[in-house]
Order: C-alpha cells, then sequence, then structure tokens
C-alpha cells in the first residue's frame, strides 16, 4: 500500500478514536482496557523485534497497577501526572534489575526466566497479606489531573483519553526507537548476534535498553488498566496473564506497530462475546485462533490484508495471462 | 526448630520433591530430544490428577479394595498420557518441529489454554480428593514420628524407580538408543534407518505419561483443584532449569534441592515458600548460567 493511504487510514482510526466517547459512550471502557493492554503488548512486540519473548511481563503490569495503589493509599489526592511519572520510574528501575540478569539469556530461557521472576512477585503479591491486601488485592484511589477532581463518569473518560494518549506517543515512540541505530541493533539480535558482537556492539545491551522500554510501556498499561479497574490484584502478574500480552503481539503480527492495537482488540472482543454466549469456553476458542493464526497466518492480523491481496492479485495476473495467450 | 519438626519438614521436602522431579524429568526428557518446551505439561500433571481422582473414587464407589486403587492411578496416567499426549504429538507438535522455538512454545501455550478450559468443562471447578492409598499403606516410625508410609516409602521409591528406570531404558535398550541416536545427531540417525518420526511420538508420550504420573500420585497428598497444572509447569521448570535442560539425574538432584528447601520454609518462614523454588533457580543460574549439569553451548540459549 502507498504511504499516503496508509497515512490517511491512521489519521481516521486516530479520530475515531478521539470521537468515540461521544457516539459509542458505553464502550468507553472497554476501549480503555483494550489501550491499556495493548501499551503492554506493545512492551512484547519491541522484544518480539529480536526475536524474544518474555513470559512475565505480568509483572511490571502489576507494579504498575500496585504503585498507583500504593501512593493512593499513602497520599489522599494523588495527581494522575505524578502517578504517570512514578509508574515510569518503578518500572524502569525493576526492569533495569530484572533485565541485567535475564538480557544475558534468549528464547526459552529468557521467556522462562521471565515468567518465574513474575512469579516470585504473584507469590508475593498473594502471600504478604498486610501490605499488599493478599488475593483481593488493593484498591486504586482515583486521582486528580492538575488538581482537578472528578466524578466517576467523568473520570472515565480522563482516563480513556489518557490511555489513548499514552498508547499513541509509546507507539510513535516506539517505532521512531525501531528506525534508529538502536533498534536496527535489537532486530539484528533475533538474525546476526554473533555479527552484531563483530561490529562491537553489545547484543546483551541491546536487549537490556530494549527490555526497560518495554517494561515501562507494561508498567504504564499496568497504571491505566488499574485506573480503570479501581484495583489491582496479584493475578495481574500470573504467567497467564503475561502469555496474553504475548499471544495478542503474535496475533496483531510481529512486522507492524499498528497490529499491537488491531490484536488487542480482537482478543478482548472475542473474550467479551465468547464469555457472554458460550458460558465458560473462550479460553478454548483463544487457543485454537492462537493455533490457527500460527500455523495459517504467521504474519498475524495485520499482514492478512497483504495476504488476502496478495492472493487475489496473484489470481488476477495469472487470469490476464491466460487471456493474453489465448490472444 | 526442634529435630521432630526437621526431620518432618525432610520428609515432607522429599516426598514433595519425588512428584516434582517425576514432572521435571518429563518436561527435560521432551527438551532434550524434541527440543520444545511443553507448557502444556502442566496441564498433562493435573489432568493425570483429575483421572486419578475420578478412577479411584469410582472404585471406592464399586466397593473395591484400596490396594486397587494403586494400579489405578497407574492406568489413570498411562490413559491421560497416551491419549492426550499422543494426541498432541501427532496432530500439532509433528508439524511445527521446523519452526521457530518460540512459535512452538506459544502452540503449546495454546494447548494449554485448550486443556486448561476443557478440565473445566468435564471436571468443574470443585476440588477432589482421593485418600484410599493413603490409608492403605498405613503409618511407618522414622526416628520416633510417625509419618504415612505412602509419602516416605512408596513416593520416593517411585522416583527412584523411574530414573533408574529411564536410565536403564536409554541406555541398555534398542529403543532408548534410538531416542539416544537421534538426540545426538537426527540427520546421521535417519540416515541409518531410524525413524525419528516415531522417536519423537514414543519420547513425548513417555514424557507425557510423567507428568501424569506426577499428578495422579499427587492425587492422595493434595486435593486436586484448577489451576494446579499453571502452577506446576512453572515449578517443573524451575527444577528442568536447575538442572540443565535435558538432564535427567540432575533433576533428581534438583528436585530434591527445590523440594527440601520449600518444605523447611513453610515450617520456618511460610511467607516464603512459594519464593523458594525461584530463589534456587535464580542463585544457581547466576552461578551456572546452563544448569547445575547444563552443557555450554554455542550462543544458542
Amino acid at each position: 500500500m502507498p504511504r499516503s493511504i496508509i497515512l490517511v487510514l491512521l489519521g481516521i482510526a486516530l479520530l475515531a478514536l478521539f470521537t468515540l466517547p461521544f457516539f459509542m459512550g458505553t464502550s468507553v471502557t472497554f476501549a480503555t482496557i483494550v489501550f491499556s493492554k495493548s501499551l503492554a503488548v506493545l512492551g512484547i512486540f519491541l522484544l518480539l523485534q529480536a526475536g524474544q519473548v518474555s513470559f512475565g511481563h505480568g509483572m511490571f503490569f502489576a507494579a504498575g497497577a500496585y504503585s498507583a495503589a500504593y501512593i493512593g493509599a499513602a497520599w489522599s489526592g494523588p495527581d494522575l501526572i505524578v502517578l504517570t511519572v512514578i509508574a515510569i520510574l518503578i518500572s524502569a528501575l525493576s526492569g533495569l534489575v530484572i533485565g541485567l540478569f535475564v538480557s544475558r539469556y534468549r528464547l526459552i530461557f529468557f521467556a522462562m526466566l521471565n515468567l518465574a521472576f513474575s512469579m516470585v512477585l504473584f507469590a508475593l503479591l498473594e502471600k504478604l497479606f498486610h501490605y499488599t491486601g493478599g488475593t483481593d488485592g488493593m484498591r486504586v484511589r482515583r486521582p486528580t489531573l492538575l488538581g482537578a477532581e472528578f466524578n466517576r463518569a467523568s473520570f472515565d473518560l480522563v482516563i480513556y483519553y489518557y490511555a489513548l494518549i499514552l498508547l499513541v506517543v509509546a507507539a510513535v515512540l516506539v517505532w521512531l526507537y525501531l528506525r534508529s541505530p538502536l533498534g536496527q541493533a535489537l532486530k539484528a539480535v533475533k538474525v546476526k548476534e554473533t555479527q552484531l558482537e563483530y561490529i562491537g556492539l553489545s547484543a546483551n545491551r541491546t536487549i537490556l535498553a530494549a527490555y526497560v522500554f518495554s517494561a515501562i510501556l507494561a508498567g504504564l498499561g499496568g497504571l491505566a488498566y488499574g485506573l480503570v479497574q479501581g484495583l489491582a490484584t496479584p493475578d495481574l502478574t500470573f504467567w497467564t496473564r503475561s502469555g496474553e500480552f504475548v499471544f495478542i503481539a503474535v496475533l496483531g503480527g510481529i512486522g507492524n506497530v499498528i497490529g499491537v492495537f488491531a490484536g488487542t482488540l480482537l482478543y478482548e472482543a472475542v473474550r467479551f462475546y465468547a464469555a457472554a454466549f458460550l458460558d465458560d469456553s473462550w479460553q478454548l476458542i483463544l487457543g485454537i485462533v492462537l493455533i490457527v493464526v500460527i500455523l495459517v497466518v504467521p504474519s498475524g492480523l495485520i499482514g492478512l490484508p497483504q495476504r488476502i491481496m496478495g492472493a487475489l492479485r496473484g489470481r488476477t495476473s495469472l487470469h490476464s495471462q491466460k487471456d493474453r495467450n489465448h490472444d | 526448630m526442634t529435630f521432630n519438626l526437621a526431620l518432618i519438614a525432610l520428609l515432607d521436602g522429599v516426598s514433595y520433591a519425588s512428584l516434582l522431579f517425576l514432572v521435571a524429568v518429563g518436561l527435560t526428557l521432551i527438551f532434550g530430544v524434541l527440543g520444545v518446551l511443553n507448557v502444556a505439561h502442566g496441564s498433562l500433571y493435573a489432568i493425570g490428577a483429575y483421572m486419578a481422582a475420578t478412577i479411584g473414587s469410582w472404585m471406592t464407589a464399586q466397593g473395591f479394595s484400596p490396594w486397587l486403587t494403586f494400579p489405578g492411578m497407574l492406568i489413570a496416567a498411562l490413559i491421560t498420557g497416551v491419549v492426550v499426549g499422543g494426541l498432541m504429538e501427532r496432530f500439532l507438535l509433528r508439524h511445527i518441529y521446523d519452526k521457530d522455538p518460540i512459535l512452538q512454545l506459544l502452540i503449546t501455550f495454546a494447548v494449554f489454554m485448550i486443556l486448561e478450559n476443557v478440565q473445566r468443562m468435564v471436571w468443574g471447578v470443585q476440588p477432589y480428593f482421593m485418600a484410599e492409598p493413603l490409608r492403605a499403606l498405613g503409618n511407618v516410625r522414622v526416628l520416633g514420628i510417625q509419618y504415612t508410609a505412602y509419602q516416605t516409602l512408596f513416593l520416593p521409591g517411585m522416583a527412584l524407580l523411574t530414573m533408574f528406570g529411564l536410565r536403564y531404558f536409554l541406555r541398555n535398550t534398542l529403543a532408548g538408543a534410538k531416542i539416544t541416536a537421534v538426540t545426538e545427531d537426527r540427520e546421521a540417525a535417519t540416515s541409518i534407518g531410524i525413524d525419528a518420526k516415531q522417536v519423537y511420538f514414543i519420547t513425548f508420550v513417555i514424557g507425557a505419561c510423567l507428568a501424569a504420573m506426577g499428578g495422579a500420585l499427587a492425587t492422595p497428598t493434595t486435593s486436586v483443584l484448577p489451576g494446579m497444572g499453571a502452577n506446576m509447569i512453572v515449578l517443573s521448570f524451575a527444577v528442568a532449569a536447575t538442572a540443565g535442560l535435558g538432564n535427567i539425574e540432575g533433576a533428581l538432584l534438583a528436585a530434591l534441592m527445590i523440594g527440601i528447601a520449600r518444605s523447611f520454609a513453610i515450617y520456618i518462614w511460610p511467607e516464603t515458600e512459594v519464593l523458594m523454588p525461584y530463589l534456587i533457580m535464580v542463585l544457581i543460574l547466576l552461578w551456572r548460567p546452563m544448569g547445575l549439569f547444563g552443557a555450554a553451548q554455542a550462543r544458542k540459549i
């Protein structure tokens, strides 16, 4: 597709998202959840560029939500801006500490060590009942924005735009990052790690940088998620939650930032409707969808239009060739 | 901590480690031969447990002798391993051996999601119990302490039997030699007429049976609940990674370390119980990045 068409389509999509609350007020909360999860998925997407998956990014997601809960508990009127800054700091710091360890590993070890760390956090959140509220989790107090207070309904709108703006900014930053030398090196880890080391770049450092970035993205996603739910619970860091993020990233397609959003939207919609109509089988359905996507459309949702168009074009060109032969 | 309490913690730890070993050795065997880390391994453990509870309570309801629940558990494990494991390998894994390891991991994650859901559909969410084997074996005295014979003798016995059985199988039988050959060099093995597909299938089914066996044997000592599979996969990975992925004897040592550390944590500082396995794993991996007995590879992992 030509660049201008993509830009126009993007513009239309953005306009639709920014005006959504005016004509579909009921889906605001659903959309906010999609945005907040998309942020975490964006983090997974970033690591996927290096061919690595983390089965533990739920820990940063939880860190974002719990940091909002703690600040709310300690300080009666937290401000959204302050929460954002603190969530960034906490997730960056924890991403750095854990990243220093896991960036020494690749593939399965990388995936599973992340999983192990997230389970440590899960266990702590669940067991240290007096500090974390145990399984019930902690309430996330509704923050002010630059001093302005909001009631429930208007806060839903505030957090909708907050999450949307975060997501758009994050997507642009990820896009820029991947085009920067650091991002190019990240992609090189996937295919030519040894050669990367030969030109004097450390593959571990490259992964570490992306890891910290992805931790921040997941942390911000968790913050938005905690704010919209009003609750931070240990299951945010259970490994199946992190698996969900990886699932969505692969579903959306690893080649394009936009796929992240499309993937999350489809995932949450399937989950929502399957849960509503098919009782308790959404996991079953999603599992089957994941297998089909990997086996049939490895490029993910984002590659689907191109594949279909490619198939159609292939057929038409074949036809025209036949016609020419007849002539 | 008194001597008696320490002894109980030790016995507890050893019995838990035996179960952990059965599951982890299945995981590590499959990884060693097929190169696939099977996330659905935890589901096989859980389904094995559910099957054992179902068969066991059916037997008890029929008025069978409690001793028959022992072969009952074995049958439960075999059915689960052969049917679920066999179907999984034949219809899914077989098609993805040439794919990216990350995609393989995701496929098994998808299977995990499916099996987790199927479990809930078949067995619901209520807990299951089956204490007959525990009662049938009674108690033994160990240094002045009464403890169940099932946990002190039977479970560790089964773990040792499995380890030596696997060693013997891999080193002294033709089928075992074939598996070892395919693990070493798939192409060379195929060229001398070994059917690698068949080897993969058999290995996967054996590994699946071991996971289901761990689940079946765990039934008398724990209640069978949803979510037990999700926890077990993480634990058994911790054991396998601590030992070095693909290492069978090492898995026994790692399981013992993790099992005993965990049970001492329960008695001394209960909040840290769940942390212990990961703490041990991270410490070991900081010291030896490939695990205790893992061989260093040329930049692969």
